[in-house]
C-alpha cells in the first residue's frame, strides 16, 4: 500500500500555519475578551461557552491570552529568523567568496559560538541584554547566526567555482554585483529550508526561556510564560497548562510538516526520506 | 589513525580560548558593578576598593582575564558571590545529576530510534513507515517541558504511581533515586527519539539505494543480514554524529526539564545564579557546559572513524 505522505504532509501542515496566521491577524483587531483585563469574580473557570479556554488565576480570559501569545511568539521568532538570515547570509557570502582571512577569521568565530549549545548562548546573551522582547530577538538571533553563515559558505564555496560566475566575471561584471546577482540566488534554497527550521527552533527557544523566567515576562502573555504561571494550578485547573501547549505543539508541527515539503520541493534528491 | 586524533585535539585549544573569551566578554558586559552587586548599595568606598583589589577588578581588562583563565586552567573557577562555596565543586556536583539524566535519556532514545528508523526506510513509503515517521513528526514536535509536565500529571497526580517532584541522590537511596528519575527520562527519551528516527531512516534510505546493497541482495543473501551487516553500520554514522550534538544540546537546555521536575542540575544552578546574579556561578556554568559540549563532540569524532572509516582516509 503506497500512501501519498508528502501531500498529507502539506496539507497538514498549511492547515495548521494558515489557522495560526488567522489567529494572529485577527487579535490584532479582536479577541474575546481583553487578555490584560481581570476578572477576580471568575478565577479558574474551566472553559465554557463564555471563556471557550476557560479563565487564569487572575481571571483573565485564556484563549484571549493564547491569541495574544500567539502574536508576541510569532514576531518574536520571524525578527529572529530575519536577523539570523540577514547577519549569516552577508558573513557567510563574504567567508566564502573571498575566501582568504576573511574566511578563517569568520570560521574561528563561528566555530566558538558553535560550541555553545544555541540555548546557552542565548541564555548568556539574555543575561547581558535582559529580559525583554528586544533582548531575546537579538540574543536568540545571535544564537542562531552560526548555522546560517556555515550553510551560506558551503553553498557560496561550491557555486563559485560554476562556468557561469566566470562568465559574470569576463564580460566586466563587479565581484560585488556578481556576488549579489549570480551568487546569492543560487544560495537561496538551503537558506530557506533552514530558515523554516529555525522559526521552529526560534519559537521552542522562546518558549523555553520565558517558561524560565528569563523571555517576555508578565503580565504579556507568550505560550512559554502562560505555561510557566499553570504549574502552581496543574491539579485544579488542567486547562491552563494544555492550551499553550496545544499552541506550541501545533505551531512546530505545522512547521515541521512544512519544512519537510519545502526541503522535499527544493532538493528532489532527498525525495521521500 | 593517531595523526587524525592529535590534528582534532589541537584544533580544540584555540576553540576553547576564543570559547573562554566569549564567556569572559559576556559576563563583563553585564550592567553594573559586580562590587556593589556583591556588597549591595549602601556600603562604604574603602571596603568595596579593598573588594576590587582582591578579585583584581583593578587590573586592566586582559589582566583580567588571563589572571581568570590562569585560575581556570588550575581548576579554580571563583567562589560563589552569594554563600562563598567554591564553583568547580559545586558545578561537579550539579552536573552528575544533570549528566545521569541526559546520558540515560539518550541511550534510550537510540536504542529506539535506530530499529525505528531502519524499519521505516526499509518499509520506505508503506504504512508501516508513515506511522513510524508520524510519530517521530510527533514527538519532535513536542515541547519537552510540556511533555514533562502531562506525564506529570499523569503519573504524578492522577495515577500517582510516580513522585512529582523532588530529587534523590543514588548515593543516598538507589532504588528511591531510580523512581524520581524515571519522568524526567522518559520526558527526554520520548522528545529525543523523534529527531533520532527520523536522521536514521534519512541516512538508511540514501544507503539502501547503494549498488553494494543491491549486490548483497542479488547474492542471495537474507533481508535481515543486509540490513543488520551492511545498511545498519554505514546508516549509523551521521546518527551518531546527531547523538552528540544532542547530548549538548540537552545539556544546555536542560534548565526546562529541571524546572519541571524540580531536579538540583547544572541547568537550574545557571538559572537560579542568573536570578541572584552570582556572576562567577554565572560565568563558571557557561564555561563548562561549553567545555562539556566540546569534548563530547570531541569523543564523537573520536568515534567516528569506527563507523565511518573514510575519514581516515582524507
Amino acid at each position: 500500500m503506497k500512501t501519498s505522505l508528502p501531500q498529507t504532509n502539506t496539507f497538514l501542515g498549511s492547515l495548521l500555519i494558515g489557522g495560526l496566521l488567522l489567529l494572529i491577524a485577527l487579535s490584532f483587531f479582536w479577541t474575546p475578551y481583553d487578555p490584560l483585563g481581570l476578572d477576580l469574580a471568575s478565577r479558574l473557570k474551566p472553559p465554557s461557552i463564555e471563556h471557550w479556554a476557560g479563565t487564569d488565576e487572575f481571571g483573565r480570559d485564556v484563549f484571549s491570552r493564547a491569541m495574544t501569545g500567539a502574536r508576541i511568539s510569532a514576531l518574536i521568532s520571524s525578527f529572529t529568523v530575519i536577523i539570523a538570515v540577514i547577519f549569516g547570509t552577508t558573513l557567510g557570502l563574504l567567508a566564502g567568496y573571498l575566501r582568504g582571512w576573511t574566511d578563517r577569521a569568520l570560521m574561528t568565530l563561528t566555530d566558538a559560538l558553535l560550541s555553545f549549545p544555541g540555548v546557552l548562548l542565548a541564555l548568556g546573551l539574555m543575561v547581558v541584554l535582559g529580559a525583554s522582547q528586544f533582548g531575546l530577538v537579538v540574543a536568540l538571533g545571535l544564537a542562531y547566526m552560526p548555522a546560517v553563515i556555515r550553510v551560506v559558505r558551503s553553498a557560496v564555496l561550491s557555486i563559485r567555482e560554476k562556468e557561469f560566475i566566470e562568465a559574470s566575471l569576463v564580460i566586466g561584471n563587479s565581484e560585488f554585483y556578481t556576488m549579489l546577482r549570480h551568487v546569492l540566488p543560487n544560495a537561496i534554497a538551503p537558506i530557506a529550508v533552514l530558515a523554516t527550521s529555525m522559526f521552529g527552533w526560534a519559537l521552542l527557544s522562546e518558549s523555553a526561556l520565558s517558561f524560565l523566567g528569563l523571555g517576555v515576562s508578565p503580565p504579556t502573555p507568550t505560550w512559554g510564560n502562560m505555561l510557566a504561571s499553570s504549574r502552581p494550578y496543574m491539579e485544579t485547573a488542567i486547562w491552563l497548562g494544555i492550551v499553550p501547549g496545544i499552541c506550541i505543539t501545533a505551531t512546530l508541527l505545522g512547521v515541521n510538516l512544512l519544512g519537510d515539503s519545502l526541503r522535499d520541493y527544493l532538493d528532489p534528491r532527498t525525495n521521500g526520506s | 589513525m593517531l595523526a587524525y586524533l592529535i590534528r582534532r585535539l589541537v584544533l580544540t585549544v584555540p576553540t576553547f580560548v576564543l570559547v573562554a573569551i566569549a564567556v569572559f566578554t559576556l559576563v563583563r558586559l553585564i550592567p553594573g558593578d559586580p562590587v556593589q552587586v556583591m556588597l549591595g548599595d549602601a556600603v562604604d568606598p574603602s571596603l568595596a576598593e579593598l573588594y576590587r583589589t582582591q578579585l583584581g577588578l583593578d587590573q586592566s581588562v586582559p589582566v583580567q582575564f588571563f589572571y581568570w583563565l590562569s585560575h581556570v586552567a588550575e581548576g579554580d573557577f571563583g567562589h560563589s558571590i552569594s554563600n562563598g562555596v567554591a564553583v568547580l565543586p559545586l558545578i561537579l556536583q550539579r552536573f552528575t545529576v544533570s549528566a545521569s539524566i541526559v546520558l540515560v535519556a539518550v541511550i534510550l532514545a537510540t536504542m529506539i530510534a535506530v530499529p525505528a528508523g531502519l524499519t521505516a526506510a526499509w518499509k520506505q513509503n508503506r504504512s508501516l513507515d508513515t506511522g513510524i515517521v508520524s510519530m517521530a513528526t510527533i514527538l519532535l514536535s513536542i515541547p519537552s517541558f510540556w511533555l514533562g509536565l502531562l506525564l506529570l500529571i499523569v503519573f504524578g497526580l492522577n495515577l500517582g504511581w510516580l513522585p512529582v517532584v523532588g530529587y534523590i541522590s543514588m548515593r543516598e537511596n538507589l532504588g528511591q533515586a531510580l523512581l524520581y528519575m524515571i519522568l524526567p527520562v522518559l520526558t527526554l527519551t520520548l522528545t529525543e527519539s523523534g529527531i533520532l528516527t527520523r536522521m536514521m531512516r534519512a541516512s538508511s534510505i540514501e544507503v539502501l539505494r547503494l549498488e553494494y546493497v543491491t549486490h548483497a541482495r542479488a547474492k542471495g543473501l537474507a533481508e535481515s543480514k543486509v540490513l543488520m551487516r551492511h545498511v545498519l553500520p554505514n546508516a549509523f554514522a551521521p546518527t551518531w554524529t546527531m547523538i552528540g550534538l544532542i547530548m549538548g544540546h540537552l545539556l544546555g537546555g536542560i534548565a526546562v526539564i529541571e524546572t519541571v521536575f524540580t531536579i538540583p542540575g547544572l541547568g537550574r544552578l545557571l538559572v537560579d545564579s542568573i536570578y541572584a546574579r552570582d556572576y562567577p556561578v554565572v560565568q563558571g556554568c557557561l564555561l563548562f557546559t561549553a567545555a562539556i559540549y566540546m569534548v563530547i563532540n570531541l569523543i564523537v569524532d573520536f568515534c567516528y572513524p569506527l563507523f565511518d572509516p573514510r575519514v581516515l582516509a582524507e
